[in-house]
């Protein structure tokens, strides 16, 4: 089993400054100390009560005739005072989690109805903060764990012992499928969590609710296939064969063959814009729209073979991995990539982001696996893995899966922490070929050599989930009606951007733009500086050469300034 | 080894019957809920598109007029009753709900000129080119009476116009002079006049009732206090102002509708200049009414159509017309603020909504939630291009279209030939003038 050794971060392309800032701490770690938590909790609370009580003196202050209440602030129920005045204080940190960064700027006192509506819609947003914080409290659910006893790894931990200690229908979340005929297998969870889909590389196609074990469909597409994806629904699905792009429902019918995109090696959905996105062995980047059926846009990356392939969920940016150790972002919009970033020496093999599009987590031939800001774009931690990862997959809580040869290995807190060994792992029969968490659920899926593993990891799936977004246990009729929700407010592809909240903010003028409507209204450029003219001078100073001379000499000095301005 | 799984009852999550609802558990984490904002935007855009293929504001024409609709008047206590009189001395009261006319009566020899109902809703009263004021009553005769008003007044001469007092049994015509007159009574208890022979209209305050204003031919717009024996002050305009209206909720505004195909929204405390110039109209406008909360007013105009207007934007906000709508003479906006009733030269009284993708009748909770959740997403995207853009959108007559473009064009034109005069002439010699101070002439205390 290969563990990993933190390496050098700073041997990126990209320079570091000397110490490591530590990036800011996720919703889902857990507080190092339970206890001191929950004191901080108290203090918290104890501090917002005593900053209401002031508040709540302040505002008698004011109003001392509308309050009926005692003056000393507590209300009296049947003599007995209430020892939890006023309403339920909600925790900072929840607070923080709904928090939106809209910092609206202030306005002039002159615009007062604008200041109103602004202080308004302050206000409400505030509010709903507040109400979603405290409705966050009771949430049903908590998420799952492990913890070893005193001197024991959770990574030695077995799945069978897992599987026996927790309850059945749990544990029978733990299987293998021995499919050792026409694998190795890739594999993709709905994003509801319920249904899998297997694709064997040597034609074999399944597609099964993998809870109650029913099998859908399965058929044998009698060609190579190198991806399956599953597309909005669990009724269709698109297979990448050897040549084309196929697209089956759920009962194994072809639906479309597309011929427009061939030799097509990886795919991902993005389920908001309803785009197929899928790179090809002729290093083209096609997008399908899957809900009209067409092209939006085909990119050619002149990058060669592209077999590395991911999704940023936060922003519908699609990162692909070359061969030269580059990462390249991606957009419908744009012919060229948007970012590319140095990432390894020798090859990428997998690249995987996290779901609110802050960490990118890339392996390399080099054997290195390394975690990025992909905000910033700079590498926060560098690990060596002897083995090298061949795929990776990241959960809905930041647990990251990596297949090292036949064995999967899961990590906790790979961006927060320098880890050392892994959460957890498990060796399975014949080399990884496709990793995938199923959402809302604690479970890994492995497609290898011999078939599939559904592994069984705690911690690792989201445990409430959306009704109205995905929701495992939705019926056909709520699927209908999630489905034409969706369709309608489909996002257009053309508000792919990096920044997905660019198009909240105020499109301001520029300077430019400022000046070129200037210069249209008067004719002229009021700020063109004055052509050189060279004075004429008498006893002959002004010959041909010597003119000539004087104007090359404020040339000079101009060009002098400006360079001396752009340094 | 301690280890906890997710694992979930299904019990939980899915109705017990199918009898029960849906159970939808939710969770707000905005992580789980990625393109807040573009998702938001395509609803917004969504909801502004299905505004737009909902927006039928045209209800239904009330025929029945033998000559064109003259006048209109609102009932004051019932919603559904509507009075309208037509240019050949007839009268009709209409059933709304019904849509259909209940009562005809020949009031007048020749036009009805105005017509208005007591504040109590039993009586109304009509004038007409027969120089009388004629009181009728609300009720129908029974089977076999003659229709007989209540009272006439003869008058001296011609009265064009007629409003009645909100509280006290007083009412005031307009004709060669403003007449205030008592209803007990045959001949006017007040008079005034101010060096002017003729006027069309006049319009009591709503709140301080003992205000009226009205409009003359001399292009001035005069303000009255029944209490007082002289006029308050006037302000004279460029051109004609043809009738007036007070805002019902900050009754110290008033918005007259002007031949200069514009609208203008005054405070009666500072007639200097108006507050708003109401611009879009492409011919005279004949008459506007103020929606009962205030915040906006429709008019009508001889360019055949109606328009809606917010009360402080210069622009309407939305215009209605048909194929066979003519010059609009008269309109009103009804009381529950819903509908819109205009009146125009070829016998028709035709109902639109007021707000023309509205669903008419009761709303369910969730179709109401729906709607003004959707209301708000148009609110808060409307500034973005692509939705105003959509929003924005009328479909105008040819003809109107055309007139509208060739105003804008003259307006360059003469904005041009201004900014031209100004550059070649010396610094200060030609002020600017801006829109609002163009039409006022002066205002005489």
């Amino acid at each position: 089993m290969a563990s990993p050794g933190e390496a050098d971060v700073n041997a990126s392309h990209v320079e570091g400054k000397g110490k490591k800032k530590q990036p800011p701490a996720r919703y889902w770690q857990e507080l190092p100390d339970k206890e001191k938590g929950e004191n901080k909790d108290e203090g918290q609370v104890e501090q917002q009560q005593q900053e209401k009580k002031k508040e709540q003196q302040t505002q008698k202050a004011k109003k001392r005739k509308r309050d009926e209440r005692p003056r000393d602030g507590k209300r009296v129920i049947s003599g007995k005072s209430d020892p939890f005045p006023g309403p339920v204080p909600v925790p900072q940190d929840r607070m923080q989690k709904f928090k939106r960064n809209d910092n609206i700027r202030k306005t002039h006192r002159k615009h007062y109805k604008l200041k109103e509506i602004i202080t308004r819609s302050a206000d409400a947003s505030d509010m709903a903060q507040k109400q979603a914080a405290r409705f966050d409290i009771l949430l049903p659910e908590d998420a799952g764990f492990l913890e070893g006893d005193e001197d024991e790894d959770t990574c030695t931990i077995s799945q069978e012992d897992i599987a026996d200690a927790v309850d059945i229908t749990s544990g029978a979340k733990y299987f293998n499928l021995k499919l050792c005929q026409f694998g190795p297998y890739r594999l993709d969870y709905s994003r509801t969590g319920r249904h899998l889909l297997l694709g064997g590389r040597r034609g074999h196609v399944a597609c099964l609710d993998w809870q109650s074990k029913q099998l859908m469909c399965e058929i044998n597409v009698m060609e190579s296939v190198n991806d399956v994806k599953w597309l909005h629904t669990e009724h269709m699905y698109a297979v990448a064969q050897k040549k084309w792009l196929y697209i089956y429902d759920s009962n194994g019918i072809e639906l479309h063959c597309i011929r427009k995109f061939n030799d097509v090696l990886r795919m991902q959905f993005l389920p908001y814009h309803f785009l197929l996105a899928t790179a090809s062995a002729t290093g083209f980047l096609q997008y399908l729209d899957v809900s009209v059926g067409k092209e939006v846009a085909a990119i050619c990356t002149k990058t060669g073979r592209l077999d590395v392939m991911c999704q940023n969920p936060h922003n519908a940016v699609v990162h692909l991995g070359h061969t030269n150790g580059t990462v390249t972002l991606w957009s419908p919009n744009q012919k060229d990539a948007l970012v590319k970033m140095l990432c390894h020496q020798g090859g990428v093999r997998s690249v995987a982001v996290d779901k609110t599009g802050t960490y990118m987590i890339t392996s390399g031939m080099d054997k290195k696996m390394k975690v990025f800001d992909v905000r910033a774009f700079k590498p926060l931690r560098s690990y060596f893995l002897p083995a090298g990862a061949s795929c990776l997959s990241l959960s809905q809580r930041g647990l990251l899966s990596a297949a090292t040869g036949d064995v999967v290995q899961v990590y906790r807190d790979v961006w927060s922490t320098p880890v050392t060994k892994p959460y957890m792992a498990h060796r399975v029969r014949g080399s990884v070929w496709g990793l995938h968490f199923c959402p809302f659920e604690d479970v890994l899926g492995v497609g290898h050599g011999e078939g599939f593993t559904s592994m069984l990891v705690p911690g690792a799936g989201e445990p409430n989930f959306d009704g109205l977004d995905a929701n495992p246990y939705r019926s056909a009729k709520q699927r209908q009606e999630w489905e034409v929700k969706a369709l309608l407010e489909k996002i257009q592809p053309e508000l792919i951007t990096l920044d997905p909240t660019e198009l909240g903010q105020i499109d301001q003028t520029t300077f430019e733009q400022k000046h070129q409507v200037r210069v249209d209204a008067l004719g002229f450029d009021p700020l063109a500086k004055e052509k050189f003219v060279p004075k004429f001078k008498k006893k002959g100073r002004s010959s041909a050469g010597g003119v000539e001379r004087r104007k090359k000499q404020v040339a000079h000095e101009d060009q002098r300034v400006s360079s001396c301005f752009r340094g | 080894m301690k280890v906890k799984v997710l694992s979930r009852n299904p019990d939980d999550y899915v109705r017990e019957t199918k009898y029960d609802i849906q159970r939808v558990p939710r969770n707000y984490d905005p992580s789980l809920h990625p393109f807040e904002l573009s998702r938001e935007y395509t609803r917004a855009l969504n909801a502004t598109k299905l505004e737009r293929v909902f927006a039928k504001p045209f209800l239904s024409s009330l025929d029945g007029h033998r000559d064109g609709v003259n006048c209109l008047a609102k009932h004051t206590r019932s919603l559904s009753t509507l009075l309208s009189g037509s240019c050949d001395g007839v009268v009709k009261v209409w059933n709304l709900t019904k849509r259909e006319c209940v009562r005809t009566l020949q009031a007048h020899e020749g036009f009805v000129r105005g017509m208005v109902v007591r504040y109590c809703g039993s009586s109304f009263f009509t004038i007409g080119d027969d120089k009388t004021i004629k009181q009728w009553n609300m009720e129908a005769p029974g089977y076999g009476e003659e229709e007989e008003p209540l009272n006439t007044i003869l008058g001296k001469t011609v009265f064009t116009g007629l409003d009645h007092h909100q509280k006290k049994g007083v009412f005031a015509t307009c004709g060669q002079q403003v007449d205030i007159w008592d209803e007990q009574r045959s001949t006017p208890i007040r008079s005034f006049s101010w060096g002017v022979d003729s006027f069309s209209s006049v319009r009591f305050n709503p709140v301080e009732t003992e205000l009226l204003g009205s409009c003359a031919s001399d292009r001035s717009i005069v303000l009255y206090d029944m209490r007082e024996s002289t006029p308050l002050k006037k302000v004279i305009m460029t051109m004609r102002t043809n009738t007036l209206c007070w805002n019902p909720m900050e009754a110290y505004f008033f918005t007259c509708a002007n031949e200069d195909y514009n609208l203008y929204t005054y405070d009666m405390r500072y007639l200097e200049k108006p507050c708003k110039v109401h611009m879009d109209h492409v011919s005279a406008v004949l008459d506007v009414d103020y929606s009962p909360t205030g915040l906006e007013f429709v008019s009508a105009s001889f360019d055949k159509t109606v328009r809606i207007f917010p009360k402080d934007a210069g622009h309407s906000r939305e215009v209605y017309h048909t194929k066979r709508m003519q010059h609009v003479i008269c309109i009103k906006w009804s009381a529950d603020n819903k509908y819109i009733l205009s009146g125009s030269d070829e016998m028709n009284i035709r109902l639109w909504k007021a707000n023309a993708a509205e669903k008419l009748g009761v709303l369910a909770p969730r179709e109401r939630e729906a709607v003004n959740y959707s209301q708000k997403l148009k609110e808060k995207f409307q500034h973005y291009p692509q939705i105003k853009r959509i929003a924005r959108h009328r479909h105008l007559p040819k003809n109107i279209y055309h007139q509208r473009n060739e105003l804008r064009v003259m307006k360059e034109a003469r904005r041009r030939k201004e900014t031209n005069v100004r550059k070649h002439s010396k610094p200060g010699s030609v002020p600017v003038v801006s829109e609002k101070e163009k039409h006022v002439v002066s205002v005489v205390d």
